[in-house]
């Protein structure tokens, strides 16, 4: 995704091809190179058809302030106007709870693994266990909160409840990139730390994750991407709302996700399909927007060696 | 390393050592030791720990971070120093294991639970929950099993993968090696963007745009191959089929298992590549000995990554797929309906009024669960054989771009 | 470093600036129809508490009661009710959990069922109020063929399967004069439980003379291949030629599907319009006696111009137990729903409205609430 180098070519193989390659091996370089441009073009047709439809079908009602102010409070499904204001709110603060539980049990879990247990049977396990909690299908994830939650607990579906099984496919990705990140920051900078007499938990607050910061938004950042589009959690553990519900703890909300699943079973209908589309597009510019502010969080605080 | 000459300096990045992170002081010592990781005892070291360090690099959830994992060093060694026995290194210290803890306890928890819920709706089980095909959980007599599901599951995710990988390594490689640059970057930031699609537009646009441009290669697949039940069309017109609902996974897995990729390749050592041209390579031998080798294990954890991915998929599946009656005879064709444990479970959200009902939708979740974990695990152990010794250059993200900026 | 802190304070307060500034413009949109003066004619229950009332249940209905939450807001604007169209089994499985306020159901509840309301309501009885009734059309996609007659024992034999081509004799002999292909039937039917499957096989038994082997289920038993949701259904049988499905009539329109004409044994094939369902509706009679207001249609019904498959969505909700201020919410909703209003603005959504006999005793039932 997004957080991904830019891959320029880093280096042009023209220069040192030489020439006099027999005939076979021309061959086949040819048709790798035809090969892997057909491959590069296949791709790329479902992709920027997806990327169009969403976006030509979907622009215009962002265009207006109603779709980011306004609720779908009484708009049915065959008439025009109101917005994704509820939806929008919806998804953020779903995502913020599930953020606020996921990122400080993930970084300092990643610290546990980095900084204290390292080598140890113990961190074995943990990293086990992570590898499993990264396996955990969404629906599976859903499954079990709903179990707790309701099953057991007997409360209401909530959008706090969406959250916590949000948190179960947020943590694991937020603990491992918080982890690589970890263990890039040098270990110069512990050493001349702890020379300075510095206590350990100090040097990991002050200097040792300072240095990862950057990376680490950024691993908070793909995080919350990756959940904010989930949809069968929704489907199972909140009810969807077109009022402006503000509260995680009590009635239906409303998200982006389930607006869309919402107004998908109308699509025959000019504006449900556009509400629908819209959706999707918000949703995409979100991820986005997040993405974007990670990478330039990484961008200004990363580390500097020299 | 797989190094094509026998004589690649230690692979560190050259020539941008000094744009990146310092390189901590084992990783110095164990790459100069170490010249061709593929024999000696240092081998093993190194396989020790990359065994621990890898394969979570490229196990993680969404391939984004993988972009800031590629990155895994060797940090075995380090000292353990700086004071103990401090009232804040006591608490931070404890808040720290405590937060490992609660990792394993949640994953306990949930795995627990999910048992727990799913184990007496399987002692009532009146049918073999792994061998068969019916699913009618709840009342009296609940016969269910899971082979229906696991089959159209792991089928589909299969053919998702057959498409997706090959086409994947195409881009990723263009990308890298044939794209102009000014080209490239815009590719990989698009392709990035997909991975933001939520899958319940994949499920709107397949069903809606796409499967009906599938239905002649549907008919004519099972023209030319029908005499294979797998390819053996059932009568009708209908395009919600596992098929379909294949190829848009392949799309959805595409752009996750093309921004891994695309990120390993890009990491091969700039001497291998050279090492290889001097030699007298054309581009596509270059890419052969150099840049596939290094990149293999992080392509198959990519792909693997992806298949996790498929394999859980929910509502796309479920907005594409159509689903068998009961009454007709099982159909193990792909280009009939069917039903993935995941579209299983949300299609039928609503009907979990009983502990039992509930019970046995748990327990095809776990299955799925199961098969994903396997799926992860398997990942992670080919590509512990697969790459012996090998240990990528330390280098993060940033460098590789300063790299490529370098260049 | 300093500048880079600042860098990073700055972009998140941006950020947190920009959820802020969302967060203090949000407001509901102006009501759609504030225009129409006449909208304040009141009828039984008029006053407007204020709170939110949450449902859910039958997706049949979702269009019909999107519309009637849009009417009430115009008149009691400080009532929020959301409805969730995620299914009969969905709604009464959330409403005996507590989870919502009432519930939407295509069939009255089953015994077992008002056990558990009943326990729900705190030992009260649960209510069905047959509040929606929405025709279910038999919707077909045959190029070139404009007008397809069916009757009960066709129909019922095409979607158990043991009709499998359009050019069957059976099918022939009712349309006389129509090409029809030699191409298989491909039969959608709803893959989740849905009351539409319920009300739908309800009539392929009764007036299917044998032809449906199966019982009336929410779970299909037929032939075909099955689809998400109404819309799944509608939409397989848009892009899938020679195919045909059952679906609420306002789908069928929606995707400009084929609608069949159904011979009752009146003699003419009865074409679906709100007229053609009313008529059948006239004939249904109340399933029980005294407060049980859950209907009996007869579905083979041979009554001339009546369309015999008709679906009726219920309002299920406590006779007691709730809450106050949700007792009132449910009165006051439930009340303009009923009321002549309420079910107007449902003809135009392909609907029919409830006739007056019927409309009378759930006014009475819901007030009756407490």
């Amino acid at each position: 995704m997004t957080a991904i180098a830019e891959n320029k070519p880093a280096y042009d193989g023209k220069v040192l091809d030489l020439t006099g390659k027999s005939g076979a091996r021309a061959f086949k370089n040819t048709l790798a190179t035809v090969l892997i441009v057909l491959a590069f073009a296949v791709a790329m047709i479902p992709l920027v058809w997806i990327l169009f439809t969403v976006v030509s079908k979907g622009y215009h009602l962002l265009l207006s302030a109603d779709w980011w102010s306004q609720s779908q409070r009484g708009i049915t499904v065959r008439r025009a106007g109101g917005g994704a204001y509820h939806a929008i709110m919806g998804t953020l603060i779903m995502a913020l709870i599930t953020a606020v539980i996921a990122v400080p049990i993930a970084i300092l879990g990643a610290i546990y693994l980095v900084e204290y247990g390292k080598g140890t049977r113990a961190a074995k396990v943990v990293s086990f266990m992570i590898d499993i909690l990264t396996g955990v299908p969404s629906i599976v994830a859903a499954l079990f909160v709903y179990a707790v939650w309701i099953t057991v607990f007997g409360f209401n579906r909530v959008g706090f409840a969406v959250s916590l099984s949000l948190v179960l496919l947020m943590l694991p990705v937020v603990l491992r990139s918080t982890e690589e990140m970890l263990k890039l920051v040098p270990d110069e900078l512990r050493e001349a730390s702890y020379a300075l007499g510095v206590p350990k938990w100090k040097t990991i607050l002050k200097v040792v994750v300072p240095t990862a910061f950057g990376g680490i938004i950024t691993g908070v950042m793909l995080g919350l991407a990756r959940v904010m589009g989930e949809t069968a959690p929704l489907l199972i553990l909140v009810g969807y709302s077109k009022n402006i519900n503000l509260n995680p703890f009590s009635g239906f909300q409303g998200a982006l996700p389930t607006m869309i699943n919402q107004d998908r079973t109308e699509l025959a209908l000019p504006n449900a399909a556009d509400r629908v589309w819209a959706a999707a597009l918000t949703l995409i510019l979100l991820v986005l927007a997040l993405n974007l502010l990670a990478r330039l969080i990484a961008r200004f605080s990363a580390i500097k060696s020299k | 390393m797989s190094s094509p000459d026998g004589t690649a300096p230690p692979d560190r990045p050259d020539g941008t050592a000094a744009e990146e992170a310092e390189p901590k002081i084992e990783d110095l010592v164990h790459e100069d030791a170490g010249p061709t990781p593929q024999f000696g005892g240092l081998a093993a070291e190194h396989a020790d720990h990359d065994a621990a360090q890898q394969p979570a690099e490229v196990m993680t959830e969404s391939g984004v971070e993988a972009a800031g994992t590629t990155t895994a060093t060797e940090t075995g060694g380090k000292l353990e120093l700086g004071p103990v026995g401090h009232l804040g290194d006591r608490l931070f210290g404890g808040l720290a294991r405590g937060s490992g803890g609660l990792v394993v306890l949640i994953v306990a928890f949930v795995g627990i639970f999910l048992l727990a819920l799913a184990i007496p709706a399987l002692i009532d089980d009146k049918s073999n929950f792994l061998f068969s095909r019916i699913w009618e959980p709840g009342g009296d007599q609940p016969r269910f099993g899971i082979a229906a599901l696991f089959y159209t599951t792991v089928i589909s995710s299969i053919i998702a993968m057959l498409i997706a990988v090959p086409i994947a390594i195409g881009v990723a490689l263009f990308v890298t090696y044939y794209a102009p640059k000014r080209l490239a970057a815009p590719v990989a930031h698009a392709v990035d963007l997909l991975a933001a699609v939520p899958s319940i537009i994949y499920g709107l646009w397949g069903i809606l745009f796409f499967a009906p441009i599938l239905r002649p290669v549907i008919n004519g697949l099972s023209t030319a191959l029908g005499w294979i039940p797998l390819f053996e069309k059932p009568p009708g017109d209908n395009v919600g089929v596992v098929f379909t609902a294949s190829v848009v996974l392949a799309i959805m897995i595409l752009p996750v298992v093309t921004a891994i990729s695309r990120e390993i390749f890009a990491q091969t050592p700039i001497t291998h590549r050279e090492g290889a041209l001097a030699l007298g390579a054309t581009r596509w031998e270059m890419i052969r000995l150099s840049v596939l080798p290094y990149g293999r294990s992080g392509v198959v954890s990519a792909s693997m990554l992806g298949l996790g991915r498929a394999l859980g998929e929910t509502v796309a599946v479920l907005i594409i797929l159509s689903v068998p009656n009961g009454n007709d005879p099982w159909n193990s064709s792909i280009f009939a309906g069917g039903e993935t444990f995941a579209s299983k479970i949300a299609n039928n959200a609503a009907e979990f009024d009983s502990p039992e009902k509930t019970g046995a939708y748990i327990a095809a979740g776990l299955v799925l669960f199961v098969v994903t974990f396997l799926v992860n695990s398997a990942a992670r152990i080919i590509v512990d054989r697969s790459t012996p010794g090998t240990k990528r250059p330390r280098r993060n993200r940033r460098a590789g771009a300063a790299e490529g900026a370098s260049a | 470093m300093s500048v880079n802190r600042l860098f990073r304070v700055g972009s998140v307060a941006v950020a947190s600036l920009g959820v802020l500034a969302l967060s203090a413009c949000g407001s509901d949109p102006e009501p759609a129809g504030s225009s129409s003066p006449d909208s304040s004619t009141s009828s039984a229950g008029a006053e407007c508490p204020k709170g939110t009332l949450n449902a859910e249940g039958s997706s049949a209905q979702k269009n019909a009661i999107e519309e009637v939450i849009s009417k009430y807001n115009e008149k009691c604007a400080d009532v929020t009710v959301n409805y969730n169209p995620t299914g009969s089994g969905a709604g009464i499985k959330q409403f005996n959990a507590s989870q919502v306020d009432f519930a939407g159901s295509d069939s009255a509840l089953k015994p077992d069922e008002m056990t558990a309301a009943t326990k729900r309501c705190a030992g009260n009885a649960a209510v069905d109020l047959p509040m929606v009734i929405g025709p279910v059309a038999i919707a077909y996609n045959l190029d070139g063929v404009t007008k397809l007659v069916l009757d009960g024992p066709t129909a019922a034999k095409i979607f158990q399967g043991t009709i499998k081509t359009w050019n069957d004799p059976a099918i022939a002999k009712l349309n006389a004069g129509v090409t029809l292909p030699s191409a298989p039937i491909s039969v959608f039917f709803r893959s989740d439980e849905s009351g539409t499957t319920e009300n739908f096989t309800k009539y392929l038994k009764a007036a299917g003379g044998g032809g449906w082997t199966g019982e009336p289920a929410k779970k299909w038993t037929g032939t075909g291949a099955g689809k998400e949701k109404s819309a799944g259904v509608a939409e397989g049988v848009k892009s899938s030629k020679n195919s045909i499905t059952y679906v609420e009539w306002s789908y069928a329109v929606d995707n400009k599907l084929g609608v069949a004409q159904i011979e009752t044994g009146s003699g003419t094939p009865v074409e679906l319009s709100a007229e053609s369902a009313g008529k059948a509706l006239a004939a249904a009679k109340p399933a029980g006696t005294g407060s049980d207001l859950a209907l009996k249609l007869d579905y083979a019904t041979k009554a001339p111009g009546a369309y015999p498959i008709i679906l009726v969505t219920y309002e299920i909700a406590c006779t007691k137990g709730l809450p106050a201020e949700k007792t009132a919410l449910v009165k006051s909703f439930l009340s303009y729903f009923v009321s002549k209003d309420g079910q107007a603005s449902l003809t135009d959504l392909n609907y029919a409205p409830l006739p007056a006999e019927i409309q009378t005793k759930v006014e009475a039932a819901i007030q009756a609430i407490s």
